[in-house]
């Protein structure tokens, strides 16, 4: 028996019948093509999955799709706005962020999250925000440095802003 | 003007694509009417299979097919394995188990389906009658009288032996003031690349044409090996390795699934998709290291090493994958370290076990040797009452030895082991990290320094030395537009070379590194290469299109002569220009021309420049090689040159890592206090990504000392089978790495450079492992097995109070 969802994924709605067991990442990558959000475990152990959802990041294969249903999800393809991208992002570039790129979404996602609730983070909270994201390749210390990064931007940003 | 390139830290040019989830891993690419495979596997780690029944499966809606072993087998070749040795016993392996299982995880059965979804339930639904029979698990056990074989037809669980070294091991030992012996593990590691294995497989039935894009790091030579598994012409065979997301040496294979996901999408005629699960990604993608093994050290009074004897016990799991057998063999080529030892021996024995088949692990067998080498040092040291560093300065060769040749086999090209430890430990402040040590054990506090000085083996290697090839290629093209595209035999993973080579080429041919597009990994595209392991791409691949570019520029050249009319004039190239350098005469009458500059008016309206400083650009001589209506007469036209680089030896990058640790004495946990690491991989093209490369294997290592172990229980169980229990590092229990570099060039290939992918994995291990013991040295400890867990820390440490009371 399929269920009717209606969730608004990087501001476009989408009216849909999922199955009630397909998973919120599934749904993402399937129906909506959206193949930026990566699956690395479908435990919830890696964060390769991570999205926002109503600005709160979660691991998507924790999620059904219709647990979704009303509910505005960003993934990593919405999170450039107006093709400029977002300083997390430039972050991840300019350190060195990434080497294979397959946890970056997730774990760019889990960054913009942590900047968020923190435009200020030490070393030590980054990482502690972080601990659900693996990465295999990069040692962490160049995400690091990246969310660090990330932050200055921001902060010049609100600083011209005001 | 054009930018230099190499040499900085240039932003990397895949990127962009990747931090905005635009990338195509296997699982991005969709394709219409796309079927999907889902795996039954074994849950026993040795039985044999009385029946299959697939009849529920093959009734679930959305169902196409159900495979079996009988339907298979003796349709598609058995899984390759290249790692050639004597007397070496190589079991059949067939991509999906008929008989007998021999590990959990092996795969039994395939369901394609309309979706994963169905294919899932209907494989829930096999019927699988097993007969357990019992295990062998422990690779020195099973070589034991008694033990259940595993395959019975050679009567035995060893698989080969090997002896290899040189000098008089005997007489060394013998001749040393003191031996001493310890036994060494090098646990079982799962690669865990972030990103599973997965396979997409088109069909064409009209054209006969099969289409593969599947997450490997050898487009080329899985190609190959599964053309001839299924028996279908190479040469219609595309095989696409896209975005892969990690492989650490667990893609340097050839796996049953490919090739099966390829027989059945001819069966079906239609696409088919596996995407594998981290469960089976623990289960059934190789796992590395795994290791026992007997180290015997002789040393001199003044603490000089006389000889080094290495026994050892490789667990090869129950089958062969692409390399197998031939890990081990590289753990006996590095056993010399970086030191001087006249004597050297290693006796391997391979042993089948009841699991997942070992195979080239980042570091690949050298981890183990570096191990096992930097442990042996450290014992004599602690033996000797002297100081770790003191001991490894007594046995280094000078600058001045090199090409130095060791009692392996081997000629380092070249190495200033003095020159990288030296900088360690000026960095660390070693002299001082030691006096604050002595005072903070007064207190009663247990700190640790380790330090591990580690040569390496890269650039893999010449063909002589390699199972199937060691050179490598490039082609590069300029076309018409004068953009460059350079296509590589390797098949970079994260490494970043699509950026270094950009790098390269940009500089090389005067061009922004913008114009500069490097492609990979398509074997419709790309002339064949070997591919991205081994830490060969820079040094081999690296090099490959350097002499392609110097190859089309020699080309370039003539043209360029032909199209200035240079007659008895020279032809140089500079800054993506080719110039008539002037005849001599002319030359010191006419003062130099300048070039107009854009926008300098004075510049701007200079006449052109006589023919003394005429010039044609890059981009002239592309046009003009492609529309072949000036040549010089005979040249063929277009603009472009393949080369293939054989190397005349490997590389053997270096350095010295330092870690200082402190450990709570209440709960044993460890504590890094520093971590500093000075390694030389030769010349650096991008330093940022060199540094990326360091730190990521710094941590792969710091995840074998400390956390990680693939651990099967007595029956053979998989227990650490998800990222739960296999403990990946995760980002708070990791040093700050603080990084620095010497540059000792190497002459094996014009640009001087190494290779550096894995010296993370190899330097890291022993220097962690020795803080800690250094650490618990004041309790007595001198050697700890890895991975060295809290408790086991904690228990030594609770077992010295009890004993102190
Ligand atoms: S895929 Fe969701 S956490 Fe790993
Ligand atoms: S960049 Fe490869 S897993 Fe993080």
């Amino acid at each position: 028996m399929k269920t009717k969802i209606n969730v608004t994924v990087n501001g476009v709605s989408h009216q849909g019948e999922v199955e009630p067991r397909m998973l919120l990442v599934h749904y993402l990558r399937d129906a909506l093509n959206l193949t930026g959000t990566h699956i690395g475990c479908e435990t919830s152990l890696c964060g390769a999955c991570t999205v926002l959802v109503d600005g709160l990041a979660v691991k998507s294969c924790t999620l059904f799709a219709v647990q979704l249903d009303g509910s505005k999800v960003t993934t990593i393809e919405g999170l450039a706005a107006e093709g400029k991208l977002h300083p997390v992002q430039e972050g991840f570039w300019e350190h060195h962020g990434l080497q294979c790129g397959y946890c970056t979404p997730g774990m760019i996602m889990t960054a913009a999250q942590i900047l968020e609730r923190n435009p200020d983070p030490s070393d030590e909270e980054i990482r502690h925000g972080l601990e659900g994201n693996l990465c295999r390749c990069t040692g962490y210390q160049h995400i690091v440095q990246a969310v660090q990064c990330a932050a200055k931007k921001m902060k010049s940003k609100t600083a011209v802003a005001r | 003007m054009a930018e230099n390139y190499v040499g900085k830290r240039v932003k990397r040019t895949e990127d962009p694509r990747l931090i905005q989830g635009l990338a195509h891993y296997v699982d991005d690419i969709k394709l219409p009417d796309t079927l999907h495979a889902v795996f039954l596997r074994s849950i026993y780690a040795h039985a044999r299979i009385k029946s299959v029944d697939t009849s529920a499966a093959a009734k679930v809606p959305g169902v196409v097919a159900v495979y079996t072993g009988k339907d298979v087998s003796a349709k598609i070749g058995p899984v390759p394995c290249a790692g050639a040795l004597p007397d070496l016993k190589t079991p059949d392996h067939r991509v999906l188990a008929t008989n007998k299982v021999y590990f959990v995880g092996h795969p039994i059965a395939v369901v394609v389906a309309e979706n994963r979804y169905a294919a899932k339930d209907a494989a829930d639904l096999i019927q699988v009658d097993y007969e357990e029979l019992p295990v062998a698990l422990d690779e020195e056990k099973a070589t034991q009288p008694g033990s259940p074989v595993i395959h019975e037809q050679f009567g035995t669980n060893v698989a080969y032996k090997l002896t290899a070294g040189e000098g008089d091991i005997e007489a060394a030992l013998k001749s040393a003031d003191k031996v001493i012996k310890q036994r060494i593990l090098n646990q079982r590691l799962a690669p865990i690349a972030m990103e599973p294995r997965g396979v997409l497989v088109r069909y064409y039935p009209g054209e006969q044409e099969l289409t593969m894009w599947t997450s490997t790091q050898i487009p080329h030579l899985a190609r190959t090996q599964i053309a001839l598994m299924l028996g279908f012409p190479e040469n219609k065979f595309r095989l696409i390795a896209p975005e892969v997301g990690g492989g650490f040496g667990s893609k340097l294979n050839v796996y049953a699934e490919e090739a099966l996901l390829g027989w059945i999408a001819m069966q079906l005629n239609r696409p088919v998709k596996w995407i594998e699960s981290r469960r089976e990604n623990i289960q059934a993608t190789i796992h590395g290291r795994g290791q026992t093994g007997y180290l015997e050290i002789g040393y001199k009074k003044d603490g000089t090493i006389t000889g080094l004897r290495y026994n050892v016990f490789a667990d090869l799991g129950s089958y062969f994958q692409l390399l197998t057998p031939a890990i081990p063999t590289l753990t006996g080529l590095m056993l010399s370290g970086c030191y001087k030892i006249p004597a050297i021996q290693i006796n391997v024995t391979g042993v089948f076990t009841n699991k997942m088949a070992t195979d080239a692990y980042r570091g690949a067998g050298r981890p183990e040797a570096t191990y096992v080498v930097e442990r042996a040092l450290d014992l004599v040291a602690a033996d000797m009452g002297k100081d770790p560093v003191e001991v490894r300065r007594k046995n280094f060769p000078a600058p001045s030895e090199f090409p130095f040749k060791t009692a392996t086999g081997l000629f380092y090209d070249s190495g200033n082991y003095e020159g990288a430890l030296k900088k360690a430990l000026d960095i660390s402040g070693y002299h001082k990290l030691r006096d604050e040590q002595a005072k903070a054990r007064k207190e009663g506090r247990l700190i640790g320094i380790g330090v591990s000085t580690y040569v390496e083996i890269c650039a893999l290697g010449p063909s002589q030395a390699m199972p199937a090839g060691g050179w490598e290629s490039a082609t590069v093209r300029i076309e018409p537009t004068g953009k460059v595209t350079v296509l590589t035999g390797a098949s970079p993973h994260g490494q970043g070379q699509e950026t270094s080579f950009a790098q390269l080429a940009a500089d090389q041919l005067g061009v922004h590194i913008n114009d500069v597009t490097v492609i990979h990994g398509d074997t419709s595209i790309v002339q064949y290469g070997i591919g991205t392991f081994g830490s060969r791409a820079t040094a081999v691949g690296g090099t490959a299109v350097w002499y392609a570019i110097e190859k089309l520029k020699e080309k370039a050249n003539k043209i360029a002569h032909h199209l200035l009319e240079a007659g008895e004039g020279k032809v140089t190239f500079k800054d993506g220009k080719f110039s008539v350098e002037a005849p001599k005469v002319k030359a010191a009458s006419v003062p130099e021309p300048v070039l107009p500059a854009a926008g300098m008016a004075p510049g701007a309206s200079l006449p052109d420049p006589e023919p003394h400083g005429k010039h044609v650009s890059l981009q002239d001589v592309a046009l003009a090689a492609h529309l072949a209506k000036s040549l010089p007469q005979d040249m063929e036209p277009g603009l472009s040159a393949t080369y293939f680089f054989e190397p005349k030896n490997f590389t053997f990058p270096f350095g010295t890592h330092i870690a200082v640790v402190e450990i709570d004495r209440e709960t044993g946990e460890i504590h890094f206090q520093r971590y500093v690491a000075v390694d030389d991989c030769g010349k650096v093209i991008n330093p940022m990504l060199v540094d990326g490369q360091v730190q990521g294997g710094i941590v792969q290592a710091l995840g074998q000392a400390l956390f990680e172990e693939v651990v099967y229980d007595d029956q053979g169980q998989l227990v650490s089978g998800t990222l739960m229990d296999y403990a990946v590092p995760r980002a708070s229990n990791i040093p700050w790495m603080e990084l620095d570099r010497t540059e000792t060039p190497t002459d094996v290939n014009p640009m001087g450079v190494k290779g550096v992918g894995e010296a993370g994995t190899i330097g890291a291990t022993p220097a962690i492992v020795a803080a800690v013991v250094d650490a618990l040295s004041p309790l007595g400890v001198r050697h700890l097995d890895m991975p060295i867990k809290p408790e086991t820390v904690w228990r030594i440490i609770g077992k010295n109070k009890t004993g102190a009371a």
